[in-house]
């Protein structure tokens, strides 16, 4: 089988877990590292495709600068009440969250 | 009529009959769930479904869709319905907010009666991916609906509703609509509000109706369709009359097939298929010709489906890598711990090419190689009024397909890609049914950015020119 250019590890794969915030087990780990160069696998092939000169699209119908007043939409906004009725980590109203800094 | 067939009316049926007082709400509604509870068990169709919502029904009488019972994706976030997108994640999760589409569906006197069951995340074409088990294909239960929105079709399919909403990233309305043997509409990017729709692909989603025919999908088009100043991407266009549209014929339309010499489908019974629709359309009074493919960008060819899918694979995984970054398990849901391998897969795919050092070779590389394709398509729609092709590349496979394939979702929508990537609408209609296996093949029309109109010219008159629709007795 013809090799792609990038190919992955199971180290790298605990690279991007890191950066996605994926839990993954050692188990998947290898498993996902081979899914990922049969993807890049077939994703190599665009660079076949000669883009010099070719601006990138940024908006696939044209659209620029969709602007709206910066005004409260008082229709569209939700009681606090609501906003915290899905979660499982309430704190006096607050959601709670992991500690992200050391002390 | 008994209970037992006003589930099979098409949209526009039961709304003329409703208003005309031929039949009820409640006998309506009971013929849904009748069904409901007859299927539904062994073909994992609905996730939630509500009972009882006949007299809802018949309060919208006067409306313009008269109260009738609809069905849709459980990626709509619905108030009145736990929204999970087929994933564990979202397990419980009841939206403190509506969408858009569901908004303008109940405001038209639509009801929704429940939420369709889809790949996880719409990440799939088969919805084996969702995690609540896979839907099975009404016409045959030992194949697949296809996907994502293989509940919807299904829902249409097996007449568990009158009509129903879809969304697609490339292939998710039109592919089950073609393996359940109904019609789906993809109608042009930013034609239809993303606002309350769990997003995959931001520059690429679209909602649609899933219907049993052509007229229907136009009656729920000009429903859904238009500018919304909560989805900056909607674009302030005029809506197209569809249904004042359908009449009008293929005349004189300039009809372009392609992809069907593609090294894969040539000779197949598909390709024959999808040609034989085009003798159809050029006796209806169409110009129809074969477009040439091209590896590279040619004026009059179309660029080879092969590329798409690694252009589509590239663009999809980075915007679904930047949306389920949100699902935190903070403010609502469970932890990242509980995606699913195919999500964890597109992630962590995506994440990686947005990474420093690869983001120009895949990312960049990718959005310039989709200006190209916006340019193929330019050129070809200044030669022709509409394409048509396949929009998947075979019947609906076996339950199980799906298994250890880390890419069947993009061969499967190989036929699509290029047609979403540039925002194009589409339309899948029945073409060819098996006489063995009852599986169907969709024809997919695909015309210009915004002109859905003649997409649904080209749809209703192979439609009533040919018996392969099943709901349209000859």
């Amino acid at each position: 089988m013809k090799k792609a250019s990038t190919s992955f590890t199971a180290s790298d794969v605990d690279h991007i877990s890191h950066l996605a915030k994926i839990p993954v087990t050692d188990k998947e780990k290898k498993k996902l590292a081979a899914g990922f160069n049969t993807t890049l696998s077939v994703v190599e092939t665009l660079s076949k495709i000669e883009t010099k000169g070719v601006l990138p699209t940024d908006h696939v119908t044209g659209l620029v600068n969709v602007y709206r007043e910066d005004e409260v939409d008082t229709k569209n906004v939700l009681p606090q009440k609501k906003v915290l009725s899905n979660s499982k980590h309430i704190y006096k109203g607050f959601f709670a969250v992991e500690q992200v800094l050391d002390k | 009529m008994t209970y037992m067939t006003l589930n099979s009316l098409t949209l526009k049926d039961a709304i003329t009959k409703l208003k005309a007082g031929e039949i009820s709400h409640s006998e309506l509604y009971k013929a849904i769930e009748n069904v409901y509870k007859d299927k539904n068990s062994a073909l994992n169709i609905y996730l939630s479904f509500k009972e009882g919502l006949s007299e809802k029904g018949h309060a919208q009488l006067n409306s313009s869709l008269a109260g009738v019972p609809l069905a849709v994706k459980d990626n709509f976030l619905t108030t009145d319905f736990v929204t999970t997108a087929s994933s564990k994640v979202l397990e419980g999760f009841v939206p403190p907010y509506e969408s858009t589409v569901t908004t303008r569906l109940c405001n038209a006197g639509g009801i929704v009666i429940g939420k369709t069951n889809m790949d996880a995340w719409a990440h799939g074409s088969s919805t084996e991916t969702s995690d609540f088990g896979p839907t099975k294909n009404p016409r045959n239960p030992e194949y697949l609906p296809g996907g994502s929105s293989g509940g919807s079709a299904a829902a249409v399919a097996s007449d568990m509703c009158i009509a129903a909403i879809g969304s697609e990233t490339a292939g998710s309305i039109r592919q089950p609509a073609a393996w359940c043997g109904c019609v789906g509409l993809k109608p042009t990017y930013g034609r239809v509000s993303r606002y309350g729709v769990v997003a995959m692909g931001s520059s690429l989603d679209c909602p649609g109706p899933i219907t049993k025919t052509v007229e229907d999908a136009a009656m729920l088009f000009s429903v859904i369709a238009g500018k919304d100043k909560y989805d900056g991407t909607t674009a302030a266009k005029d809506i197209p009359n569809l249904t004042s549209s359908l009449n009008r014929g293929v005349k004189n339309l300039r009809i372009g097939i392609v992809y069907m010499d593609h090294p894969k489908l040539k000779g197949t019974l598909l390709s024959e298929s999808i040609q034989n629709a085009g003798k159809k359309l050029e006796e209806l009074g169409a110009y129809v010709e074969m477009v040439p493919m091209s590896a590279q960008l040619e004026k009059g060819k179309i660029l080879n489906p092969d590329y798409s899918v690694g252009l589509y694979t590239v663009i999809q995984r980075a915007e679904v890598s930047s949306n389920l970054a949100r699902y935190d398990g903070i403010r609502y849901g469970n932890p990242r711990s509980f995606f699913g391998d195919e999500a964890k897969r597109r992630i962590m795919l995506g994440t990686f090419t947005l990474t420093k050092g690869y983001s120009d070779k895949y990312y960049l590389h990718a959005q310039k190689i989709r200006t190209l394709y916006l340019k193929n398509m330019h050129d070809l729609f200044s030669r022709y009024d509409a394409l048509i092709s396949s929009p998947s590349p075979g019947f609906a496979m076996k339950i199980g397909a799906t298994a250890d394939n880390p890419m069947f979702g993009e061969l499967e929508d190989m036929l699509n890609e290029a047609s979403s990537i540039t925002g194009l609408p589409g339309m899948s209609v029945p073409c060819y049914q098996d006489p063995e296996t009852k599986l169907y093949i969709g024809l997919n029309i695909m015309a210009a950015q915004w002109q859905e109109e003649k997409v649904i010219r080209i749809g209703y008159a192979f439609e009533q020119a040919t018996s392969w629709n099943p709901w349209i007795s000859k």
